[in-house]
């Protein structure tokens, strides 16, 4: 690891400050960056540590409903604290790795980096979720960039995250045994106004919404709805776990696992 | 350079520490806590785990500086003063968990941890529990059936099939 100063804000605003400087970047729990910094991939100034600041932990319910989860929240919290209030949520925020890595894990890290194979983004864009940062909120819809990129500007905070809690939901995971991420993995949710069912791990592109499943399980939310459906494999990763065809194919596999466990 | 301070195995123990300086190599460097191992040092194998505030942590991959005023347990600590096995050690020791025991501080760590959290595992659930940790000599089996003993159940039908 490079050297860099360290800094342990116990306010958003004392973080934001410390960010500002050139070449600042945020840690939170550190277990996709301490092993980039280890590589010396990443080499910042200065490492702001989000870990001090109680203002961006926790999970709570607000006004309309919508599970709010501070951007500083561990995936041991979620799996704990959401399970009453969005047990699709919580129990993907369970299966996360394994449990060191949900102990210091959170939801903004996981989101800020944005890895093809994360379990948050299906979550947050097949919840329809808004993304809350130190100035401004972003929909799950326009947050997702491509792989490893989003829409938040050098130094932006992701502080909360609010989920809209749908009338069922569940997120279906095909682990990769040795990394634990998902091979693939589908996020299928049903709201009153129609079904979102969002995809990771299988596309160059990142996370993405299944749209002819969507449109297929809004008319009717069943296994059968969607029992002839294909994902198309171009565009799919293909590396030394799976092809292209065999993400497709699970593509499909998983959405039908996701829709029967909810029925 | 910055100056750490944190409660480790019950006592109250700082050191100067750099901001790059992880909790691993504060145990084993500043504190001489070489129970806990660094087998991979990148978050995949589990030899570094402790407990920070009950909760398991891979030492290799928290900065010392973030344990600031925490709770820190590690092997060391998991015995009785007087050298008393904790009841997961005693297992392991008794349906020989080990073989070169690299991996073994870590086990017994997120062992310790799960039964805090869910006394009575079944089979499926200790093997879930533990992927976090690798081991290269026992192929699992004997650390399975440590931790169902050490839970107190019985390991006559662990891996029978
Ligand atoms: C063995 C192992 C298995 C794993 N398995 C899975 C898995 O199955 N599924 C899965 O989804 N993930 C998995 N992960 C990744 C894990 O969930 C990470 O915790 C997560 O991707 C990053 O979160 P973090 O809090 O550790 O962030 P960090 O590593 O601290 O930071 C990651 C990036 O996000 C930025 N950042 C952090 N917080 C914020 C914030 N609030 N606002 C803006 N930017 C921020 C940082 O600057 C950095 O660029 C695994 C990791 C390991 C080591
Ligand atoms: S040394 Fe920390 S996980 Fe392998
Ligand atoms: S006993 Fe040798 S690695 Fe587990």
């Amino acid at each position: 690891m490079y050297e860099f100063e360290f800094a342990r804000p116990t306010t958003l605003a004392e973080a934001k400050a410390a960010l500002a400087e050139e070449d600042a970047q945020a840690l939170a729990g550190g277990q996709t960056l301490i092993p980039s910094l280890k590589a010396r991939l990443a080499m910042p100034s200065t490492l702001v540590s989000l870990s001090g600041i109680p203002e961006i932990k926790g999970v709570c319910i607000d006004d309309e409903g919508r599970v709010c989860i501070g951007g500083g929240t561990t995936h041991a919290t979620v799996a704990r604290e959401a399970a009453a209030h969005y047990p699709a949520l919580a129990s993907l925020a369970g299966r996360i790795g394994d449990p060191a890595v949900r102990s210091r894990g959170t939801i903004g890290g996981s989101l800020a980096n944005n890895d093809p194979s994360a379990c948050y983004p299906p979550a947050a864009l097949g919840s329809g979720a808004l993304i809350i940062t130190d100035s401004r909120e972003i929909a799950a819809d326009d947050f997702f960039a491509g792989m490893f990129e989003t829409a938040l500007e050098e130094g932006e905070i992701i502080t909360e995250v609010r989920f809209p809690v749908p009338e069922r939901a569940r997120y279906e995971k095909f682990a990769q045994p040795a990394s634990r991420f998902p091979l693939v993995a589908v996020f299928a949710a049903k709201y009153a106004d129609g079904a979102r069912v969002a995809v990771t791990g299988a596309s160059e592109e990142g996370v993405f919404r299944w749209t002819a499943a969507e449109e297929a399980l809004s008319s009717d939310w069943s296994v059968e709805a969607v029992e002839e459906l294909k994902a198309e494999a171009d565009g799919m990763i293909g590396d030394i776990h799976a092809s292209p065809e065999y993400r497709a194919h699970l593509i499909g596999v998983m959405t039908r696992r996701a829709v029967a466990a909810t029925l | 350079m910055a100056r750490v301070s944190m409660t480790v195995n019950g006592e109250q123990v700082s050191g100067e520490i750099e901001g790059r300086t992880l909790l691993v190599d504060f145990l084993r460097g500043t504190l001489g806590l070489t129970g806990t191992h660094v087998g991979c040092d990148t978050s995949q194998c589990g030899a570094c785990l402790v407990h920070v505030e009950d909760a398991p942590v891979k030492a290799c991959s928290m900065f010392a500086a973030e344990a600031e005023g925490l709770r820190v347990t590690t092997i060391e600590g998991v015995a009785g003063a007087d050298g008393t096995l904790s009841p997961v050690q005693k297992a392991f020791q008794d349906y020989h968990g080990l073989q070169c025991g690299f991996c073994t501080p870590g086990m017994v760590m997120a062992a310790t941890s799960l039964l805090e959290e869910n006394p009575k595992p079944t089979e499926a659930e200790v093997r879930q529990y533990l992927e976090g940790n690798l081991c290269r000599c026992t192929g699992y089996h004997n650390i399975v059936r440590a931790v169902m003993a050490a839970s107190g159940q019985d390991v006559g039908t662990v891996a029978a099939d």
